[in-house]
């Protein structure tokens, strides 16, 4: 599969955004959101990645440091560079960091399955800080905000109700590299900016070796297949290879499952979200 | 709510800051009625709460007042304004008809501050249809009530699973509070009806001076260097429809977000040469007034007698000859 793919010049231009007014509008939908259900805080689970850095960043220009719970989870795998840059997003923002190591609760369950390979730990390390963040969420009345984007989200490469859940997502029709674009419009440190991205199961994980494609080169294949809705054929007249663009659209169809609530076996002649068909914001 | 004065030549990217200027809006001084023809017109770009009819009701009543104690005539609200856009399966619990409560409610603010009214609602048929409507209300009476005709139903939108469509496009005679000598042709064209220049059209026949335009455009397409694409969009529609049937456009976008989809306000009057007269920043919830001259009606169509020149009867024979040659387009 090609690494080395250059992206074309005009599918580059479809992906930049206006960082200014991109940023006022998530601080609106921050606030408003939080507001509609009778909340003033959020608690985000900050990795010291570039997503959640952003997120975090987000709402305390939103509704400021003093209403933004930032928790820190580490696993005893993680990078010791993600510890220093999830203080210096703190720092920079004035937010107070709290650090809840989830190495016993993890190690303790597979003490049981010491077998479990990568993936199973990974995403039982992702459901154990979607658990603290809920449980935050009640004891501090804070909502939780997502930080997966639309390129992970759209791969699902991300964990079934683990860091993909969340009340409100602010960066979730955003690609990485437009990510990429609005953290640097905002300022944010300069490690969080240029270090790859990684999910940090352990110390020098990368997104983009093991997805085996540049962010760069997902997202425009992203953008001209779903927001544009080219076809296969015409994506690969763009200059990508046939290869990348199956991969991709493969990854997509795989995951739809992840994108939407359980399946209900209907039976009722009003059945949820068949003809039950309320928007969440019903009573807010 | 913000109300904000505006004047030609204002700029339409002005920032509208409250208390920013040093001067409360409020204060400004008010234009007196004109009976040659100025009208001022009040965009209430407000935030409807989802399903929360009581609430809506408060803000309509309240921006009403105010918009009278500014003098203006006519007070626009956004589509839906009475009940927010989104409402899905809550359709039938806030439809209204024109006999309701809320709805004789705002007919008597409209009679009792003498300034006429448009606002947007679901109204229910005696056959319990429900219509995405916007009404006229004028001196404690309905003047004309718009039941929208093109239900967007793809990307986002799902109206028609919800309402039914209107059928018709009239023109009425807009008393505008009593503050002109004579009334002005006006109509109304519900958001997804401005994506249909046949119905701006048909409006233009029929004589419209001004074209009403309530809307609860969703903000969508982030673009580099501006700020949406449906903002361009309307910014398109509403200048062109304004130039070529030589026409006031008021254009009320509503603002605020429903299921994390946030409505982009930009609220705008565009003058009968095209010219966006006055525009509202962004999305705050604000009123802008403008005051329309009917002067300026008679300067664009002095300078483009393009409604005189109107070939009614070559579209009409052009239609009859598809119609009948196509009759199932």
């Amino acid at each position: 599969m090609s690494t080395t793919q250059r992206p074309t010049d005009s599918a580059a231009d479809t992906l930049a955004i206006d960082a200014g007014f991109v940023a006022g509008l998530l601080r609106d939908f921050i606030a408003d959101g939080i507001r509609k259900v009778g909340f003033e805080r959020v608690v985000v689970g900050l990795s010291g990645g570039v997503d959640s850095s952003l997120v975090t960043s987000l709402a305390v220009s939103s509704i400021g440091a003093a209403n933004v719970v930032a928790l820190f989870m580490p696993y005893r795998t993680s990078d010791p560079q993600s510890a220093i840059d999830a203080y210096a997003v703190c720092d920079s923002l004035g937010v107070a960091a709290e650090t809840i190591d989830i190495t016993a609760q993890v190690d303790e369950y597979f003490e049981r399955f010491p077998d479990a390979d990568r993936t199973r730990r990974g995403n039982k390390m992702a459901r154990e800080r979607m658990s603290i963040l809920y449980d935050q969420s009640m004891a501090q009345r804070a909502l939780v905000l997502g930080t997966s984007n639309k390129t992970e989200l759209l791969l699902g490469y991300g964990t079934l109700f683990g860091d993909t859940a969340s009340a409100l997502n602010p960066i979730g029709d955003l690609y990485k590299t437009q990510v990429f674009e609005l953290a640097r419009a905002l300022d944010l440190p300069q490690s969080v900016l240029t270090k790859p991205p990684s999910a940090d199961l352990w110390a020098g994980q990368s997104d983009e070796e093991e997805l085996g494609i540049r962010y760069a080169v997902i997202d425009q294949i992203l953008h001209l297949l779903v927001d544009q809705r080219r076809s296969r054929s015409e994506v690969i007249a763009h200059g990508f290879t046939a290869a990348d663009v199956d991969w991709v659209d493969t990854r997509v169809r795989g995951s739809q499952y992840k994108r939407r609530p359980p399946v209900i076996a209907k039976l009722s002649s009003r059945t949820i979200d068949r003809e039950f068909r309320y928007p969440r914001d019903w009573g807010r | 709510m913000v109300l904000e004065r505006s004047r030609t030549g204002v700029r339409p990217d002005q920032e509208v800051v409250p208390g920013a200027t040093g001067a409360d809006p409020l204060e400004a001084p008010a234009p007196e009625p004109d009976p040659a023809g100025s009208i001022v017109v009040a965009l209430a770009q407000c935030y409807p709460r989802l399903g929360d009819v009581a609430t809506n009701l408060s803000t309509h009543l309240t921006v009403i007042r105010d918009a009278a104690a500014q003098n203006a005539g006519l007070v626009v609200f956004p589509e839906l304004s009475m009940t927010g856009y989104f409402l899905k399966d809550q359709v039938p619990d806030v439809a209204m008809r024109l006999d309701s409560a809320e709805i004789v409610a705002l007919r008597d603010a409209s009679g009792a501050a003498n300034i006429d009214v448009v606002v947007g609602f679901i109204l229910e048929s005696d056959s319990h249809r429900f219509y995405n409507a916007s009404m006229y209300l004028s001196a404690g009476e309905v003047v004309h009530v718009h039941r929208k005709v093109y239900l967007p139903t793809y990307g986002l939108f799902d109206e028609q699973r919800y309402v039914a469509a209107g059928n018709r496009f009239r023109a009425f005679d807009a008393p505008l509070g009593g503050h002109t000598r004579r009334p002005w042709r006006a109509g109304i064209l519900i958001c997804e009806d401005l994506w249909h220049p046949s119905a701006a059209a048909l409006l233009a026949r029929q004589g419209v001076d001004l074209f009403i335009c309530p809307s609860a455009s969703p903000g969508s397409g982030v673009l580099q260097g501006e700020a949406l694409g449906t903002a361009r969009s309307y910014d398109v529609m509403t200048r062109t429809y304004a130039q070529l049937f030589t026409g006031y456009v008021a254009y009320c976008n509503r603002t605020g977000f429903e299921d994390g989809v946030g409505f982009w306000g930009g609220s705008r009057v565009v003058g009968p040469l095209g010219t966006v007269l006055g525009a509202l920043p962004g999305a705050a919830e604000t009123v802008l007034f403008h005051t329309l001259e009917r002067s300026e009606l008679r300067r664009a169509r002095v300078t483009y007698p393009l409604l005189r020149d109107e070939r009614n009867d070559v579209n009409d024979a052009e239609t009859d000859r598809l119609r009948r040659r196509h009759p199932r387009d």
